[in-house]
């Protein structure tokens, strides 16, 4: 069973996606800052960035929801100002909260895309029964959606973005609210997509879920494209490990941050006697942090390798920690789980 | 249609159409009535809690105030009231239309939607649409709650379906404005309070409950004057019996001029709205 496109046409080899200059504002909110990149036919972009960088209003823009302000995007080719209706037809969306219709049965919701997108009759249950399979649904699918819990939400949401088999798919956050079972086989699944020639835009907060997914990455912030390339090149650019140190007292750890940072770049944290040293290779870093340590007399309490999160990416890539410009979720909608930054402490305003 | 610029050759390649074929503006409009009637099915307990209201103040008029109330000559108040009734009941109904839109822009069914390449009227009309069944059985329900209570038709089923379908492009019309509010309140709590004000000054300065010769001059000319008014003294005629024309005629011209009107609002409003 498949869940790709159809193979209609060959595949015009140009860039699926290309975006030019794309400007968003709302009010005094700045929310897209000019923003370029393209993506080519059968390829996977990862936008990666914090609360608020602009990721939503990028999809919304590019799935003909919101007029840009300023700059140009097409879709296969196709102006998403002016031919709004033809990129409609080549698109899926998953958008950031799963919108289902809560009084419909998870069956009832796939057919009525089906109708919507205008599938011929005879294929349109039995599409939707192939999806409701795939993801898992088939022995809730007669029930309303309002008896689903978060994660078969997200998976029907997804499903409903395939209904019509679209050769540009867009993923706003398509992991958010999965259990890690449901995670790994969302991953899958793009694989499966991607095999097939499905080009795909996937918003994350998760370098390791954009690392995974995308042939290239670009990283937002504050509406800006703040790196860009594929994940081995970004990985190369920005360390791949964290050595954390923990000192008993704060003045340890402010002589040990002067003291370390030819190594790699240095944090102190919140709790002011952890610092963090984000290198690109742990095990050599690992042996100069102890010797130097120990050239100068410091103690430290632990030292732990991790691999780098976002925010260490942030720290590397902009100089500050992501900013949280926290839009309100849809009150109907469920609250995101495991949102990394939401653990940050938003201190400064 | 006119383009700036040729279409690009993928475009040609994969045959895009670059609007919705026109048996899709019908076929989408139904899925999206389709829909909303699987929901009103699901909780039928929301249309009988409809009625709740109606029928009480079917209950006041008809036995605590009805017996102060003087009925125009020849016409006993229940066959007053109960036209009165049918219409504020679709009147309040057509609340359900701007509740609706609001809780689908809240939950972001709505933005699902934009993303389809379906017809752009569908949302609206579809909606409105699948109000007009719920008003029908409304009105079934309140026809009934009124036999009960002693009303009577007097002039023929035929007028009296005519009656009924006149009720049903009253509530079609009144949907479109409570579409635009619902819209533009963008949540159900606001929709339902935004609309509450509006709906009341049309239901109650009217001549639904009590006939306008006895009101203040301003309010009488006010209540002769408004689509409510006119819509009830249709019915009542064309239930009650007497000259039907002239009021009909109003009623329509009211409802045609409304449905025009906040239709090319609320769809431009549901165009614009992000
Ligand atoms: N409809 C809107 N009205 C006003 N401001 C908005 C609107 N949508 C987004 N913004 C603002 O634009 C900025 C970018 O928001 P956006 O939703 O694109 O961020 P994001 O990267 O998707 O964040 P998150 O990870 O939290 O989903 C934020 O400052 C947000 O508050
Ligand atoms: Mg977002």
């Amino acid at each position: 069973m498949s869940v790709a496109p159809m193979s209609v046409a060959p595949m015009n080899a140009g860039p699926a996606i290309v975006v030019e200059g794309l400007v968003k504002r709302f009010g005094d909110v700045v929310a897209v800052a000019g923003v370029d990149f393209t993506v080519p036919t059968g390829t996977v972009l990862g936008l990666l960035g914090p609360n608020g960088a602009g990721k939503t209003t990028i999809v919304r823009m590019l799935t003909t929801i919101l007029r840009p302000d300023e700059g140009r995007a097409s879709v296969l080719g196709l102006d998403v100002v002016r031919r709004p209706h033809a990129v409609r037809s080549v698109i899926g969306l998953a958008g950031q909260y799963a919108a289902v219709d809560e009084a419909l049965t998870g069956r009832e919701n796939l057919r009525m895309i089906g109708h919507l997108t205008h599938q011929p009759g005879p294929t349109i249950h039995q599409r939707a029964d192939e999806l409701l399979e795939r993801f898992g649904l088939s022995a809730a699918a007669d029930r309303p959606v309002r008896t689903y819990s978060g994660g078969m939400r997200r998976r029907l949401d997804l499903s409903a973005a395939l209904v019509h088999r679209p050769r540009v798919l867009f993923l706003d956050e398509p992991t958010t609210g999965l259990d890690p079972p449901g995670r790994s086989d969302l991953w899958a699944l793009i694989g499966e997509l991607v095999a097939d020639g499905t080009t795909l835009l996937l918003t994350t907060q998760y370098l390791e879920e954009a690392d995974r997914l995308s042939d290239n990455i670009i990283v937002i912030d504050g509406g800006r494209i703040v790196a860009s390339g594929s994940a081995s090149q970004l990985k190369s650019r920005l360390g791949t490990t964290v050595v954390e140190v923990r000192f008993p007292d704060a003045a340890a750890a402010q002589t040990a941050s002067t003291q370390l940072a030819p190594i790699g770049a240095v944090e102190v944290l919140d709790d002011r006697r952890t610092i963090s040293v984000t290198v690109a290779d742990a095990g050599p870093a690992v042996l100069e942090v102890v010797r130097q340590l120990d050239s100068t007399g410091l103690f430290p309490e632990s030292i732990i390798v991790r691999e780098p999160t976002l925010d260490d990416v942030f720290l590397q890539l902009t100089g500050h920690k992501a900013e949280t410009g926290e839009p309100v979720p849809p009150p109907g909608a469920k609250a995101a789980s495991g949102k990394r930054s939401a653990r940050r402490e938003r201190g400064a305003a | 249609m006119t383009t700036l610029s040729p279409p690009s050759p993928a475009a040609e390649d994969l045959g895009l159409q670059d609007r919705p074929p026109a048996s899709a503006i019908v076929a989408d409009a139904l899925a999206i009535a389709h829909r909303n009637l699987i929901a009103l099915v699901r909780t039928p307990t929301t249309l009988v809690f409809s009625t709740i209201q109606p029928i009480i103040f079917v209950l006041l008029f008809r036995y605590v105030f009805g017996g102060a109330i003087q009925a125009p000559p020849g016409m006993s108040y229940v066959d007053y009231l109960m036209p009165g009734v049918f219409v504020q009941t679709v009147t309040f109904g057509s609340v359900n239309t701007g509740v609706g839109l609001a809780t689908d822009l809240q939950t972001g069914i709505i933005e699902r939607f934009r993303s389809l390449p379906m017809a752009r009227s569908a949302v609206l009309a579809g909606r409105t649409l699948a109000d007009v069944v719920r008003n029908l059985f409304v009105i079934i329900l309140m026809v009934a709650m009124g036999f009960l209570v002693g009303f009577r038709i007097h002039a023929g089923v035929i007028p009296f379906i005519g009656a009924v379908l006149l009720m049903l492009g009253f509530g079609f019309a009144m949907s479109w404005i409570m579409a635009l509010i619902g819209l533009s309140a963008g949540n159900a709590e606001a929709a339902q309070a935004g609309a509450f004000p509006f709906m009341a000054l049309l239901v109650f300065a009217s001549n639904a409950f009590v006939p306008t010769n006895r009101m203040p001059r301003l309010l009488r000319a006010y209540a002769d004057h408004q689509p409510v008014s006119a819509v009830n003294s249709a019915v009542r005629a064309l239930a009650g019996g007497g000259a039907t024309t002239r009021p009909v005629l109003v009623a329509l011209a009211w409802m045609t001029g409304i449905t025009v009107v906040f239709a090319a609002l609320a769809v431009g409003r549901y165009r614009r709205t992000a």
